[in-house]
């Protein structure tokens, strides 16, 4: 074995010893967050009411069809709470337990994924445009004012009414309206990162646009995408629920929206039926309450800023 | 002899606009007009005080900014005119270190992730990327134990020596050294000076050696060149620029800086300029060092060119006579 090919050798030796100390460093922060975490009573708490909802959304799969099946329910109407009917009936005599519960599973599926997709089109457009400050860059401005300037509600009832009602037209609905913060954010973050002299250096040693983007710009702004998530998943199962009450939902689909239009149409009002309304109304509530405990907690833990000896 | 480097009349000059329309009102002349030439395995070092524009020289050469007017030419082949992917290719040869170690060094990345990274941009050691780095640490005194690690894990010495090893890994002809060591404690300095030193000897690097301290710049340089706003007032081999400057800013310069001995040092006069540097938007007509200088007389109304006698280069009308 020559001298060269055995140093390397050894430096990868080396190399790889080292792999498992990252790995074991990293064991390490993710167990010091969870130890923090669960010191923080507010966010154990939202951490609680989120899991039992996706426990019920999960357990929702198992309902039979049959049982929130119009045509096959026997119940009476407007059956004020019970033993027999926790929560009450519906106006067709359906479990509004089980109804609400199905409806776990659309409001958090919309909420994650209409998230998802405004967090992607937030973070591309607010680094592109942070990045490229020229014509390039001025013209993702002015777009993004452009949402921001136009009325939310609006610009996604009119979007819902041409796209047609389905599930997935409303995720992408709730994406493309409620980008436009998440990316004037991350175009801050990104102008900052850009004037730091490690970009400079990365330019120099030869580096594209694209590599200064995905391995410098990136991983710095992404705590700041991650913190505005949890924010963002409470606003759009709020979207959702607002535009499934408007009527512009998916028809075929159960979401908390939809059951209170239903009941809201069905004159659950006038009928004094308030278990009706209250419950669906009851979930968001806590879910979003939820969503912004946890966001509250992981802030407070992972802002450096605020941390105490 | 043929020069790695060549810089000719070399200028950068930055708009300045004001008003609703932002119409051009006058320019701000960051470099005006240097000319440089730099040789294998030699160090030339570029002093002036803050604002003069020698940062903005260094820049010129890896080429991070674009220079109004003038060349860069790199073993003949110039550089200021490329762009694009031949831009980046010739950016192999000329590599810059950055004064400040920590903010140079992106805290996302790993150690290997940063020596590594002109590598993988490049092409280079594909598949032994990380042997490479280990090799190009252990070039700059570091073990390969701190491959994992963090920026903010290590001390300003070891991030200093890791941003030396990334602009080593292009295996570049050229290195500009922006303060290099400027950053750091007075004990750390003289370990790095010393290492960039080895390294000049064992690979022929050629430096570019930006400084304000003229200690550091006479221990490392073969020659030196003293900018005042953006134009080099004297420009001569290192020795004979510490022991007989001729241009009276040179003067004023060394006159500032402290004598290890103490007799000495109590003889020692102190030229203490008046006034302010001048805003470079607004320069003096004729000579820009004018305004603060004790010799000025009449003839300095007019530009004085940067006259060579000797290898001794100085723009002045009043230099004292060698």
């Amino acid at each position: 074995m020559t001298m060269t090919q055995q140093s390397i050798n050894e430096s990868s030796a080396a190399a790889l010893g080292a792999r498992d100390v990252v790995k074991a460093r990293r064991k390490a922060s993710r167990q010091r967050f969870t130890t923090s975490f669960r010191q923080n009573k507010s966010g154990l708490l939202g951490l609680t009411i989120l899991l039992v909802f996706i426990a019920v959304a999960i357990g929702a799969f198992f309902i039979p069809a049959s049982s929130l099946d119009v045509t096959q329910v026997t119940a009476d109407p407007f059956l004020p709470p019970s033993l027999q009917w926790p929560l009450g009936t519906d106006d067709s005599g359906r479990s509004v337990l089980l109804l609400v519960a199905k409806g776990a599973q659309i409001s958090l599926l919309v909420g994650f994924a209409a998230t998802m997709l405004s967090m992607f089109i937030g973070t591309t457009v607010g680094i592109v445009s942070g990045h490229y400050r020229g014509l390039t860059g001025g013209v993702l401005d002015r777009v993004t004012d452009w949402f921001l300037v136009i009325p939310y509600l609006p610009l996604a009832i009119v979007l819902a009414t041409v796209l047609g009602r389905s599930l997935l037209n409303i995720i992408v609905v709730i994406g493309v309206t409620s980008w436009p913060g998440t990316a004037r954010l991350i175009r801050a973050q990104t102008l900052s990162v850009t004037a730091r002299p490690y970009l400079e250096r990365s330019k120099a040693l030869g580096a594209g646009n694209l590599h200064q983007m995905w391995k410098h710009v990136l991983p710095n702004v992404m705590p700041l995408v991650l913190a505005n998530t949890t924010l963002a998943v409470s606003i759009s199962i709020l979207s959702e629920t607002t535009l499934s009450f408007l009527g512009l939902g998916d028809p075929t689909a159960i979401s908390w929206g939809s059951i209170l239009e239903q009941g809201f149409a069905a004159g659950a009002i006038s009928q004094g039926a308030w278990w009706f309304l209250a419950a669906p109304g009851v979930c968001v509530v806590l879910t979003v309450l939820a969503f912004n405990l946890i966001g509250r907690a992981t802030e407070d833990i992972l802002d450096p800023r605020q941390e105490t000896a | 002899m043929t020069s790695v480097l060549d810089v000719r009349h070399l200028v950068k000059e930055y708009p300045v606009r004001s008003g609703v329309l932002r119409r051009v009102t006058g320019s701000v002349k960051a470099v005006n007009g240097i000319s440089l030439t730099l040789e294998r395995g030699r160090t030339l070092g570029l002093v002036g005080e803050t604002g003069c524009g020698k940062s903005t020289v260094g820049r010129c050469l890896v080429g991070l900014i674009e220079p109004t007017s003038g060349s860069v030419l790199l073993d003949g082949v110039d550089v200021s005119a490329m762009s694009g992917r031949e831009l980046r290719a010739a950016r192999r040869r000329i590599q810059l270190v950055f004064q400040d170690p920590y903010a140079s060094l992106d805290p996302r990345q790993s150690v290997e992730a940063i020596v590594s990274e002109p590598l993988r941009l490049h092409g280079l050691a594909r598949g032994s990327e990380s042997a490479r780095a280990a090799a190009l640490l252990d070039l700059v005194g570091l073990s390969s134990s701190v491959l994992q690690q963090y920026p903010h894990e290590l001390s300003g010495g070891q991030r200093q020596r890791v941003g030396i090893a990334r602009a080593l890994a292009l295996e570049p002809e050229v290195m500009v050294l922006d303060e290099p060591v400027s950053a750091l404690d007075v004990s750390v300095q003289a370990g790095i000076l010393n290492l960039l030193e080895e390294l000049q000897r064992e690979l022929n690097l050629a430096y570019v050696f930006i400084a304000h301290d003229l200690s550091v710049v006479r221990h490392v340089s073969h020659e030196v060149a003293v900018m005042y706003l953006g134009r080099i007032v004297e420009y001569v081999d290192a020795d004979t620029l510490y022991s007989a400057p001729q241009h009276p800013y040179t003067q004023a310069l060394l006159s500032a800086v402290p004598l290890p001995d103490p007799r000495a040092e109590r003889s020692r006069k102190r030229i203490l300029l008046e006034g302010d540097l001048p805003s470079p938007i607004d320069l003096p007509t004729g000579c820009a060092f004018r305004s603060r200088c004790w010799k000025a007389t009449d003839v300095c109304s007019s530009i004085p060119e940067l006259r060579t006698t000797d290898y001794h280069a100085v723009a002045c009308h009043n230099a004292d006579q060698v």
